[in-house]
């Protein structure tokens, strides 16, 4: 092949052009798609109307489901706390070992001191609030911690903003305990289908729900389930009239529990974390 | 070749202990295992064949879809629906268990731990028994 000195120096000058031109356009062209696919996600870097940080805005539907428990009602009505946890236990067949170290905890109560550690002063020490029991439960935080320390994504914010737990990806390395500032999350030390002395742990086993196994971790589901169908949490449903547990969506102005937060002092537990509870408290 | 004596038979013993598994059961005919089939109800939500062969991809889908992307909606097959769950869905027609997940399982040797934590139909009366 005859090959001139002009040749070679065109094809070189076309290759330098095209070498130093295709990764800027490149680049051009997956800027273009990155914008494109945020405009329609909804993932938009802009802070939501609370002025959350980026990255951990409103769910994609928009929905967000959050709760409010009036303190005051279950104070004034003893029991109710108690048939709330039994509703919540026995359906989703949580284990009882008793023995505290071990305990596998949905929604339980706690005295002031525990769930609102941040909110308690030098001085003020009343004995109203002091002498009540909190129910507590997964707070369904809209920067959930827990979710950030899992490993493998078995546990992960849904569509509706419910923290959720995919028992079958849990490989038990309890991070996401670690990381829960509430202390929501209970890990099974033992096999939560065995028994001790004869009595199971699981009283009577519920067959629309699955038992868990030793070595997952295990929390409030918010009754995903259920809420898919329309319906309250068991919790919710089990306070009956008394008006004590109020859920549904925080997003829409018009829902119940909008209304309550608006006509209503509330509290957080932990608000100074940074993980915006979706349980609210009348105190 | 030092110790031919007891190397060469030793060989010839180990070859045939080991081929001995193959030469029994060559020719033979092994019967599949028989399943029970649920009683009343005509047509599951896929082929019958897609379900021998893949039911555990399709379990797999729908654990994806219920838990993950809250696609909670029933699957519809001949004309009734059933929900996307294995204790709820599946174990609805296929009720009995052991004369039907454990037949298979057993005869293929795998031991899939579905059981662990999903309660079979009346299983619950069956774990107090053990106890």
């Amino acid at each position: 092949m005859d090959s001139s000195r002009r040749k070679f120096l065109k094809i070189a000058g076309i290759s330098a052009v095209a070498g130093i031109g295709a990764p800027s356009a490149l680049n051009m062209l997956m800027k273009k798609e990155v914008q494109a696919s945020s405009d329609g996600g909804g993932h938009g870097a802009q802070p939501d109307a609370h002025g959350a940080p980026a990255g951990h805005g409103a769910a994609p539907t928009g929905k967000r489901y959050g709760m409010v428990i009036d303190a005051v009602k279950f104070h004034d009505n003893p029991g109710l706390a108690e048939k709330c946890i039994e509703a919540c236990h026995t359906y989703f067949n949580v284990p009882d070992f008793g023995n505290k170290k071990d305990e596998i905890k949905w929604l339980w109560q706690v005295p002031f001191t525990n769930a609102f550690p941040t909110d308690e002063s030098h001085y003020k020490k009343d004995d109203r609030t002091h002498g009540m029991q909190f129910l507590v439960t997964c707070n369904h935080c809209d920067n959930p911690p827990c979710v950030r320390a899992c490993p493998t994504k078995a546990t992960f914010k849904n569509a509706d903003g419910i923290i959720m737990m995919d028992f079958h990806r849990c490989i038990g390395c309890r991070f996401c305990m670690a990381a829960c500032p509430y202390g929501s999350r209970s890990f099974n030390w033992r096999d939560p289908r065995g028994s001790k002395d004869g009595v199971p742990f699981i009283k009577k086993i519920n067959p629309e729900f699955p038992t868990r196994m030793r070595g997952v971790v295990e929390k409030c589901s918010f009754c995903d389930l259920r809420v898919k169908k329309g319906l309250q949490p068991l919790c919710v449903e089990a306070t009956g009239d008394t008006k004590a547990m109020v859920f549904g969506d925080l997003n829409d102005p018009n829902s119940e529990i909008s209304q309550v937060l608006k006509a209503r002092f509330t509290i957080q537990r932990k608000p100074s974390l940074g993980t915006m509870p979706s349980v609210f408290y009348i105190i | 070749m030092y110790n031919k004596g007891t190397i060469i038979p030793g060989l010839i013993i180990f070859v045939v202990l080991m081929l001995f598994a193959i030469f029994n059961n060559a020719g033979k005919k092994i019967e599949a295992p028989k399943v029970e089939k649920p009683v009343g109800y005509k047509e599951c939500v896929k082929p019958v064949q897609y379900m021998k062969e893949s039911h555990m991809e399709l379990l797999n889908v729908w654990r994806d879809e219920v838990i993950r992307e809250g696609k909670r909606e029933q699957v519809e097959a001949g004309g009734v629906l059933y929900e996307k769950s294995l204790q709820n869905g599946c174990m609805h027609c296929h009720t009995n268990k052991t004369k039907f997940c454990d037949v298979c399982h057993t005869f293929a040797s795998v031991y899939p731990y579905c059981w662990d934590c999903h309660v079979a139909p009346q299983e619950d009366l069956a774990l107090k028994e053990a106890r």
